[in-house]
């Protein structure tokens, strides 16, 4: 299954969250990443990607932009939406 | 005792506006305190129903769920469930939630209506979210919520009367506070979906978010050009305190001369008078000079905070704080450290874990804060001479910046090194919500400088005042025997102490002044410089106490290489009661302060003596 993950997305295209491996996740920042909003079937779209070399992104979900690291955005596995 | 007001307490996301609503709805008539124990501050203040019934307000810190994750969450949860032992169980609540993140801050609503408490929901910023080509129907949403919506614009004071008056019928109708409810056990997810369901009801028409804001971030985020455009922002900030600040202060400094020269030809010569011009006021006076640098400080910190800037610097900044284990959230603390590390350590209380949590409050003394400033002023001032390196650049300011990087680079390696051992742990995650860019409001601005100023002054009044005149008094007695010759500093009180303290720091330079001035300026950096002062003052009765006076007795009996180690000290020392005090507070022990003033002694004690036997050595 070569899914996308948030970490390697591109930049300003659509995307729908397919699925989360929240095992993945230490569990307050599971938890913090709901907070967020962040579910199976929420839209979300990368903005833009901090400093050249493993800085963090900043995505859009709903109507918020939000932090995070790479390491989270790749258990964040995205489709993209056509159009 | 159950006449007391009644209870409200306003809750909500982060980001929400809360604390703009607070303000528009109290006014100047506001209290800032702390609870107990977790330094969280509590804003409370008074505001009338519309029957006239008084109400107390509290101001909860913004959560985004009942589990909290930070001790200012816990707060607000232990209030709002009744469980906090310092607040009494709010009578009814007023929610506020962000009117373009509906989805999102519903949740956190539902969970709160849960409770069954009174509630009322202010549907907060409804200006943003029409501009953002957001239309709402608050009265879908209030049949949805089954609670009162009240569509507000804090900011301009738009639907204040309402939001009274829904509070007034709620109040009204309320039995006394229902008993302690558990938490309804919803799991997150469902609440969630729940919360989108009813916020997709309550919107009329969307059509995408606007484009300026994006157009910021493009280029405020930009891998390049953001990082660029901080460091610029961060220069501009430290030029301009230093630039700002320098009318003001001189007008500060006028002032209190005047008085000085007033009460020196008002009121009869003797020990009295000693005491108040030349302990107190030139004490007192050589501190309060720097609150326009300090505010300045604080004004820009206020501004970049209040203007969602902030949040997009702690994201440029989350590689580099990630390559000593820390996240880029420790940022923030640690610019306001440059203004004062006891806010600084404060605000360390929006990370939530605990291990980068600690890891900050431990380095954030080594930002070089105000109090250093007429310490490193004074000596760099006499003792370093003004010649041009290169063009633009002197060799003083030069000093100056280096001591700053000195500092800078001295909590890197703390960092890295405490990272590895004290504070070991996994790396912390960073994960922020990016608040909308927004004009800063001059009301909630001035309001934030207002009470930085009081606590300042506060300080310069008791702390700075009490240990000037007791360093005096020390200084003072007992008095050498009539024609013995000995110096009355040598021969008093605090002369004996000196000359214990100066056997531990003479291997490093150090010389009786210094080591005199050690010990009063561990209430506050700052009072080095009016210990020195006293020390001469009284040493030198004939001669008139001054800046000037100052640095030239300093140039006349210190070598550089003892002003290079005093300096490099003073990096590191942590000559300070009020950040030991607030490290205890917000650690919860004494543990953590006392390592903390361990590690930064030792630190100071070797760089100081490195300074000093390198400057010998190359015969400076």
């Amino acid at each position: 299954m070569a899914s996308d993950c948030l970490a390697t997305f591109p930049r300003r295209r659509n995307a729908t969250v397919s699925t989360i491996d929240w095992t993945r996740l230490a569990p307050p920042e599971a938890r913090r990443l709901r907070e967020l909003g962040f579910d199976e079937g929420v839209e979300v779209q990368v903005l833009h990607r901090a400093t050249l070399g493993g800085g963090p992104i900043a995505c859009r979900i709903g109507r918020m932009t939000v932090a995070l690291r790479r390491a989270v955005a790749a258990s964040i596995h995205v489709a993209p939406i056509a159009g | 005792m159950t006449q007391a007001a009644p209870l409200v307490a306003l809750v909500g996301n982060p980001n929400a506006g809360k604390s703009a609503l607070f303000n528009a709805l109290t006014g100047a008539r506001q209290k800032v305190g702390n609870y107990p124990g977790v330094t969280v501050e509590r804003h409370s203040g008074r505001i009338a129903l519309e029957d006239g019934r008084p109400v107390e307000l509290v101001d909860l810190p913004g959560a985004y769920s009942l589990d909290p994750s930070s001790p200012d969450e816990r707060v607000t949860r232990d209030v709002v469930t009744g469980r906090s032992s310092f607040e009494r169980v709010p009578d009814a609540m007023v929610v506020v939630v962000d009117a373009a993140n509906l989805d999102n801050h519903l949740r956190f609503a539902l969970q709160l209506i849960a409770l069954g408490r009174p509630v009322v929901v202010a549907l907060n910023m409804v200006d943003l979210a029409e501009r953002d080509g957001l239309v709402l129907d608050p009265a879908v949403l209030a049949r949805e919520l089954g609670v009162p919506v009240v569509p507000t614009v804090a900011v301009r004071k738009r639907g204040l009367d309402d939001l009274r008056h829904q509070l007034t019928a709620a109040l009204g109708a309320a039995p006394p506070p229902a008993p302690v409810q558990d938490q309804p056990d919803e799991p997150l997810s469902t609440l969630q979906r729940r919360a989108r369901a009813i916020a997709k009801a309550a919107i009329v028409s969307e059509t995408p978010a606007r484009r300026w804001a994006h157009w910021l971030d493009a280029v405020a985020l930009h891998p390049v050009v953001g990082p660029l455009l901080l460091v610029s922002l961060l220069f501009v900030m430290f030029q301009a305190v230093f630039t700002w600040a320098t009318v003001p202060a001189d007008m500060i400094d006028a002032g209190f001369k005047a008085l000085e020269g007033w009460i020196a030809s008002h009121a009869p010569d003797g020990f009295l008078r000693s005491l108040v011009t030349d302990g107190l006021i030139a004490g007192v006076g050589a501190v309060i000079v720097f609150l326009p640098q300090i505010l300045i400080l604080f004004l820009f910190i206020l501004v970049l905070e209040s203007s969602g800037y902030m949040v997009r610097a702690a994201f440029l900044m989350d590689r580099l704080m990630a390559t000593v284990g820390l996240s880029g959230r420790a940022f923030i603390p640690l610019l306001s450290s440059f203004a004062c590390a006891v806010p600084g350590i404060m605000a360390t209380r929006t990370i939530e874990d605990e291990k980068d949590r600690l890891t900050t409050i431990l380095i954030a003394p080594l930002m070089t804060c105000s109090a250093r400033w007429p310490v490193y002023t004074l000596i760099i001032g006499a003792m370093i001479p003004n010649t041009p390196v290169l063009p633009f650049v002197r060799l003083q300011g030069l000093v100056m910046f280096g001591l700053l990087i000195i500092g800078i680079a001295g909590a890197y390696v703390a960092a890295l090194v405490l990272r590895r051992t004290v504070t070991k742990g996994a790396s912390s995650g960073f994960m922020m919500e990016m608040p909308k860019y927004q004009w800063p409001r001059i009301q909630d601005i001035a309001i934030g400088l207002w009470s930085r100023a009081l606590i300042f002054l506060k300080r310069a009044g008791t702390i700075i005042a009490a240990t000037t005149v007791v360093l005096w008094l020390l200084l003072s007695f007992p008095k050498p025997p009539e024609g013995s010759g000995i110096s009355p500093v040598d021969y008093s009180i605090a002369g004996r102490i000196g000359r214990g303290i100066e056997v531990v720091v003479k291997p490093i330079g150090f010389n009786r002044d210094i080591a005199l001035a050690l010990l009063p300026a561990m209430a506050a950096r700052e009072v080095a410089v009016s210990a020195i002062g006293t020390v001469y003052a009284i040493d030198n009765t004939d001669g008139a106490a001054g800046q000037e006076a100052l640095s030239d007795r300093l140039r006349g009996r210190w070598s550089l290489p003892t002003a290079l180690a005093f300096l490099m000290w003073f990096v590191f020392a942590p000559q300070c009661i009020s950040t030991i005090a607030v490290t205890r507070r917000e650690t919860n022990g004494w543990k953590w302060p006392l390592f903390m003033v361990g590690y930064l002694f030792a630190a100071a004690y070797i760089m100081a003596g490195i300074t000093y036997w390198l400057a010998v050595a190359v015969g400076l």
